[in-house]
């Protein structure tokens, strides 16, 4: 009975194909266009490292103080002075401070142009609490961390340029005038959004492709590509900013067991005591420890414009569901007298029910292959509508291509309940006496 | 008109009636809020910068070697061969632009240490070419003198003797008179107003989210010694093209340690504005797209619906023009039932209208909806349920009387 109702079905598509056009149409643009921001939206609003997301931590210290910070929250970023005390202390399993360099790469080919690179000032615990995938080599050791060692990993897409993709292991570079050893090509790596830098406004720029010792960098004096916050204006050199209130620092660790986290936590909060009474701080500083997840919340990742968007398209959604109860309640009560008959000649309510159930899952089908060509245009041209940083992340996968499917039968479905409860409550004595 | 029947009738449609009912409403609520929106949007696109944009080329450089002291020299021999460039006006260094989306704010102060900032402004390195360049109106005051113009590292404390800053600076700081000639604080560094220009814009294209009023600029009479600028090239009309190609040649030629990037490096005022608006002007696409087509599919929803009734009501209608009704009494029936419906769709919209405003107010940085957006949302859903109706209606007001005498 079921595929005998799945032909009906099928047949009815072409029975008043102006009607079924519309539906087939209306639940196509509806699915469509919320499937192309969903498209937007996930890849915004994704979990950038699923599997170790509980276990990265972003502490914050409110190294300002009630009378310069007024936002009531702890700072975003780290001053120089707490980040190296936390490095120094060593709390957590790994640790990790970093900021954001942009340097000039000189090819070693004096007839070639140097050109720019962005990249993080970094420890060598990034590589792994961040899980960066290396095709050559391997991240620096903390030794060399501690010797303020020239060491650079670089992209592979940097070594291809560089290097013509082969092994670079052990060959120096020269950026912004100064010699690094290359100790480590990584395979492409781009968490999306990129978690570890949210502050600097590159939370969805292109990849970086340079990591350089963070030691060595302050050696050089090389200034950050990011933000930085201060209170006053008043340091004198290099060393003078180190030693102010400027915020600039993205601190990371990495606590494994939420026993851990509770233990970074008090840490915390007696680091900032200390300080306190040392007379760094007159007030109690508030910390903060967030997640992964929890720190995208607080600095609210997604655009606004996908969120919106994302609203606007379910809306739209709705009102075409609203539209086809219309117009699947026209199409069944159509066919009053043919349900007439039917119940007449024994068919239980049941049956009625099931019958337009699947006719309604048909026009879905219909409705969703058609959902799919518009999806599949729609995320295609979406770098009209959003900044082309976001519209790189959209793309068109298996899960977008089944759930639009899915999306498109079920709503039909659930928009079908309504008229099918009327089509079964046709009374067949009526519809034969009229007939 | 008789209303009484036609309600009487709707009663026998409940579903039907609430269907579209309830579709127009949605319609109204999402179009009004979208309409609202777009309007927004176009009207911070519309937003002017106060600098002659169609003459402006940005020019990203930075030196790829070298320390502070060989900085400054390299820039003032950069300077002096992009003002050889033919087809350039004027050329000067700065840290920043209008909706370059990145640059310097600093907390102003009347007097000197104040913990907390009376006002936070955009700061611009800027010198006495920048004006002429930019084109900036100078309302009162003097445009910079080339002997005060002092060196200013990232690092190093602030410390400039003369500012020029915007009117609405201007007019928020000393609302009682003119700022000519008054000190300003940075922290406790002073620094006096030698002028006021009428109108430069901050980079940020969200000024609020930045913290600043997107007014209020101060220009520094300061050299950012850095190895990093953007060259600010006053280009002759016409000659944009030419000169985006000569000047980035031309610093080459001079000295070729030095980046400027391939995609970014040398940029029109105008491209420059199309990329900090481009998600502003997406999202108004966007909703002018979903707006239309929304609009199709309720029209759609309502010739359907009317259709399917006119087609129930054959023998009815035939039964009234045997009656004696002419056909433009059937055609005025059925435009007054969609005429009613439609009313109490958009009464039901407007209140929903209203209330998604309100919820976006509360979760993002929305204004409130002026009731003009939903009173011209009303009137743009009437006039569509109108003419969608008209096609079944007119299909119905030609059902010939004889019908009534028919079976079905």
């Amino acid at each position: 009975m079921f595929s005998y109702y799945i032909r009906l079905g099928l047949r009815s598509l072409r029975r008043n194909p102006v009607l079924t056009g519309l539906m087939v149409l209306t639940i196509a643009v509806g699915v469509a266009a919320s499937m192309a921001t969903f498209a937007v939206f996930r890849a915004v609003s994704g979990d950038p490292i699923p599997d170790k997301s509980a276990q990265l931590f972003k502490p914050q210290i409110d190294s300002w103080g009630p009378t310069l910070n007024n936002t009531k929250e702890p700072l975003d970023a780290m001053d120089y002075t707490d980040a190296m005390a936390l490095m120094r202390a060593h709390k957590a399993a790994k640790q990790v401070v970093s900021y954001p360099v942009d340097l000039s790469v000189l090819p070693n080919d004096p007839a070639s142009r140097p050109f720019q690179e962005a990249g993080y000032a970094t420890y060598s615990d990034f590589f792994s609490m961040f899980e960066v995938p290396f095709k050559y080599g391997s991240a620096w050791s903390a030794a060399q961390d501690a010797q303020h060692g020239n060491q650079v990993v670089i992209s592979s897409k940097l070594n291809q340029r560089l290097f013509g993709g082969t092994d670079s292991v052990g060959r120096s570079i020269n950026l912004s005038g100064n010699q690094f050893r290359i100790v480590g090509v990584i395979q492409p790596w781009d968490p999306q959004p990129r978690f570890y830098d949210v502050v600097n406004g590159r939370t969805f720029a292109d990849p970086p492709q340079l990591w350089i010792t963070f030691t060595r960098a302050i050696d050089l004096q090389i200034p950050s590509f990011g933000g930085r916050s201060c209170s006053d204006n008043s340091s004198a050199g290099f060393a003078g900013f180190l030693q102010s209130d400027c915020v600039w620092l993205s601190y990371w660790a990495e606590l494994p067991k939420p026993a851990a986290a509770a233990a970074y936590m008090r840490y915390l909060q007696s680091y900032a005591a200390d300080q306190q009474h040392a007379g760094r701080f007159t007030w109690k500083a508030k910390v903060r420890l967030s997640s992964v997840t929890q720190w995208l919340d607080l600095q609210h990742v997604v655009p606004q414009e996908s969120k919106v968007s994302m609203l606007l398209s379910l809306g739209f959604l709705v009102v075409c569901l609203v539209n086809t109860i219309g117009l699947l309640l026209a199409k069944f009560m159509r066919r009053a007298p043919e349900i007439g008959v039917r119940r007449a000649l024994g068919a239980s309510r049941a049956a009625v029910y099931q019958q337009f159930l699947i006719e309604a899952a048909m026009v879905g089908l219909a409705g969703g292959v058609l959902g799919l060509l518009l999806t599949a245009g729609a995320v295609l041209g979406i770098g009209l509508i959003f900044a082309p940083q976001i519209a790189r992340l959209a793309h068109v996968d298996l899960t977008l291509l089944g759930l639009t499917v899915v999306l498109a039968v079920a709503a039909t479905v659930i928009a079908a309940f309504y008229p099918t409860w009327r089509a079964s409550r046709v009374q067949p004595a009526w519809q034969l006496r009229a007939n | 008109m008789q209303i009484k029947p036609i309600l009487s009738a709707l009663r026998r449609h409940k579903a039907g009636t609430l269907l579209i009912m309830l579709q127009i409403a949605l319609t109204l609520a999402i179009v009004s809020n979208a309409f609202f929106i777009i309007q927004q949007n176009l009207t911070q696109l519309s937003r002017p910068t106060g600098i002659d944009e169609a003459q402006i080329v940005r020019i990203n450089n930075q030196f790829a070697t070298g320390t502070e002291a060989t900085d400054a020299a390299l820039m003032q021999s950069d300077l002096d061969t992009l003002r050889r460039v033919p087809g350039v006006v004027d050329a000067y260094a700065t840290n920043s632009l209008p909706l370059s989306r990145s640059g310097r704010s600093m907390g102003i102060n009347l007097k000197p240490g104040q913990p907390n900032a009376m006002v936070t402004a955009a700061f611009y390195f800027a010198d006495e070419h920048t004006i002429p360049t930019l084109g900036l109106q100078l309302l009162a005051g003097r445009n910079f003198s080339p002997s005060e113009i002092v060196d200013q590292t990232d690092n190093d404390a602030f410390k400039v003797p003369s500012v020029i800053i915007t009117q609405s600076l201007a007019d928020t700081q000393f609302p009682h008179g003119s700022a000519l000639g008054k000190v300003l604080y940075i922290g406790s560094a002073a620094s006096t107003v030698v002028g006021i220009v009428r109108r430069l814009e901050v980079p940020w294209v969200d000024a609020a989210g930045a913290g600043v009023h997107d007014g209020d600029s101060v220009l520094m009479a300061a050299r950012s010694i850095s190895n990093r600028a953007s060259y600010v090239l006053r280009v002759r009309p016409g000659q944009l093209e030419a000169v985006k190609t000569a000047a980035p040649n031309a610093l080459f030629a001079s000295n070729r340690v030095r980046v400027i990037p391939d995609d970014k490096g040398v940029q029109s005022f105008s491209e420059i504005r199309a990329e900090a608006y481009a998600s502003v002007r997406g999202t108004a696409v966007l909703m002018g797209i979903i707006s239309l087509v929304l609009l199709g599919v309720t029209a759609a929803g309502i010739v359907g619906l009317s259709s399917f009734w006119v087609g129930q009501r054959r023998r009815q209608i035939g039964i009234r023009r045997a009656l004696g009704a002419t056909s433009h009494d059937i055609l005025s029936y059925f435009l007054t039932e969609n005429f009613l419906i439609s009313l109490a769709g958009v009464a039901l919209g407007t209140l929903l209208a209203l209330g998604m405003n309100a919820w976006m107010m509360q979760h993002f940085e929305m204004h409130r909806l002026s009731p003009l957006y939903v009173a011209i949302g009303v009137i743009v859903l009437l006039l569509l349920g109108q003419s969608a109706v008209l096609a079944p209606a007119l299909r119905a007001s030609r059902v010939p009387p004889v019908t009534a005498t028919r079976t079905v």
